[in-house]
């Protein structure tokens, strides 16, 4: 008996080429062209800002998508910590260890060829080695789904000022939901204009302490307009959307209602001794992108 | 609410002439300061070859193309893009800064903190506030990256920008006690309860 079973369709075959390839595209697109539905959310908060500063700011942040746009430059330029989420389907086959080292040369090559600032540096020494590569940089996630022969690589330059502003608290079953709405309440106005508002506040909620924060960076880093799967997360970050934008912070800290185009909760099972709560926040410059390798060729976008 | 043109550098009088609210624009030379630039000016001793007197700086650590040396490019850069970064992490450096190399305006995003308004007040400074990640709008502000210091720390390096029309930046911190933020945190702080009340969470 054979440990191994034949499939009866050829399966989807990724060379490491091709990977190398897109993720040096995906992270020069992804610094430049922001995903439409972060500009259907600037879009919405123009519509419904009251303070005019905030308007103004609103104005030149939207002013400014246009210049990288025309000009194909960078939306920001802070280049960030590059992170790729690898989704693998089912019927695919890959070498996973060369698919990682494909990822680190195509960022490396991206960052020496378009040039693209390198913003990673040892985290003792604080050497610079000017690849936007380091020991355990890029961050890649693994992880498998449904589809079928397809595989699908997200490219996300997480930038530093909104990084800065994570939070873990391993909060107890007595503290309750509202000592976990407090958090979030308490860890945004603390952020403050440091996180260039409007942000997109990514909560977690249960889990362990570090799938807890994984949790919270999922949700700052998913679309605007999708929704927790859990029904109370997606109760909560209704709740909370609403909550931090009546706390008057607003465009980048500096007064108004258009603090963060939403709060976004992502939910998983915890301890029964435990009720952690982490905060991950996403700047305006909610930059993504992504490629889709199926048997019928490669799609790019967000 | 006062629009000031300012060809930098500028002198006392001129910062302590602007006031919370108001709008600037710079004109001619702007220097780019980072965490780790002022680490090494203000920890480690390290002096500059520039002079910062009356000058302005941004925090910011530039995309750049490698070029030729030529003509008035002494910095072997050109830009790719431009911008700014969180100001908060580099508040310890205002001071210093002011004192010994003379900087009269601090350029960033997100606000500095009470020890900075007091150096405002005490040396004439003031805070202007861009727009944080608007960096390819922000890079068309700037003609030239003329001169580089420090350039072992690229891209955290003492950059001297040649700009034209940068701004308009909006005074967020003033040498007379004004502070934007300041005014903003304590606003979040007064609404902080009815927020919470209405979560369940008070």
């Amino acid at each position: 008996m054979s440990l191994m079973s034949k499939t009866e369709i050829a399966p989807l075959v990724v060379e490491p080429a091709a990977i190398e390839e897109a993720a040096k595209l995906l992270y020069i697109r992804a610094c430049k062209i922001l995903p439409d539905d972060i500009k259907a959310g600037f879009t919405r908060l123009d519509a419904s800002e009251t303070d005019a500063t905030a308007k103004t700011i609103l104005a030149t942040m939207i002013e400014n998508i246009g210049v990288a746009e025309r000009m194909d430059n960078l939306l920001c330029q802070d280049t960030g910590i590059p992170i790729f989420n690898l989704l693998i389907g089912r019927n695919v086959a890959v070498d996973g260890f060369a698919l990682k080292e494909a990822i680190a040369r195509g960022t490396a090559r991206a960052t020496r060829e378009h040039p693209l600032r390198s913003s990673v540096v040892h985290p003792i020494t604080r050497k610079n080695e000017h690849t936007s590569c380091g020991e355990r940089v890029p961050v890649i996630n693994i992880d498998f789904t449904e589809a079928d022969r397809e595989l699908r690589l997200e490219m996300i330059p997480k930038g530093s000022g909104s990084e800065n502003g994570s939070f873990l608290q391993m909060l107890i079953p007595a503290d309750g939901l509202s000592a976990v709405k407090r958090f979030v309440v308490d860890r945004v106005i603390q952020a403050g204009g440091k996180v260039c508002p409007p942000t997109i506040v990514g909560v977690g909620v249960g889990g362990t302490s570090d799938l807890c924060m994984h949790l919270a960076k999922i949700a700052a880093t998913r679309p605007l307009g999708s929704r927790c799967t859990d029904a109370e997360g997606a109760k909560l970050e209704a709740e909370l959307s609403e909550a931090v934008n009546a706390l008057g912070i607003g465009p980048q800290g500096l007064g108004g209602d258009s603090t963060s185009f939403a709060v976004h909760v992502e939910t998983a099972a915890t301890h029964i001794t435990m009720n952690p709560v982490a905060v991950n926040i996403q700047c305006h410059s909610a930059r993504r992108a992504s490629a889709t390798f199926t048997p019928a060729g490669i799609s790019i976008g967000f | 609410m006062t629009h000031h043109i300012l060809p930098m550098p500028i002198t006392e009088a001129q910062v302590r002439a602007l006031r919370v609210g108001d709008t600037v624009t710079l004109e001619e030379t702007l220097y780019g300061i980072r965490d780790a630039t002022q680490i090494h000016m203000f920890d480690h001793g390290r002096r500059t070859n520039f002079n910062l007197q009356g000058h302005a700086v941004i925090h910011t650590a530039p995309n750049l193309r490698k070029v030729e040396r030529v003509g008035n490019n002494h910095s072997g850069y050109e830009a790719v893009c431009v911008g700014t970064t969180t100001s908060d992490r580099m508040e310890r450096f205002t001071r210093p800064l002011m004192e010994r190399e003379g900087v009269r305006i601090i350029i960033g995003k997100g606000g500095l903190r009470d020890g900075s308004l007091a150096a405002f007040r005490d040396l004439g400074g003031a805070y202007l506030a861009v727009v944080g990640g608007a960096a390819a709008l922000e890079t068309t502000w700037i003609e030239a990256v003329e001169d580089v210091d420090m350039d072992d720390l690229n891209p955290e390096s003492l950059y001297k920008f040649r700009i034209k029309g940068f701004g308009p930046l909006l005074v967020a911190m003033d040498s007379h006690g004004g502070s934007l933020f300041a005014k903003v945190n304590d606003e979040a702080a007064r609404r902080r309860q009815a927020v919470l009340e209405k979560l369940g969470a008070a």
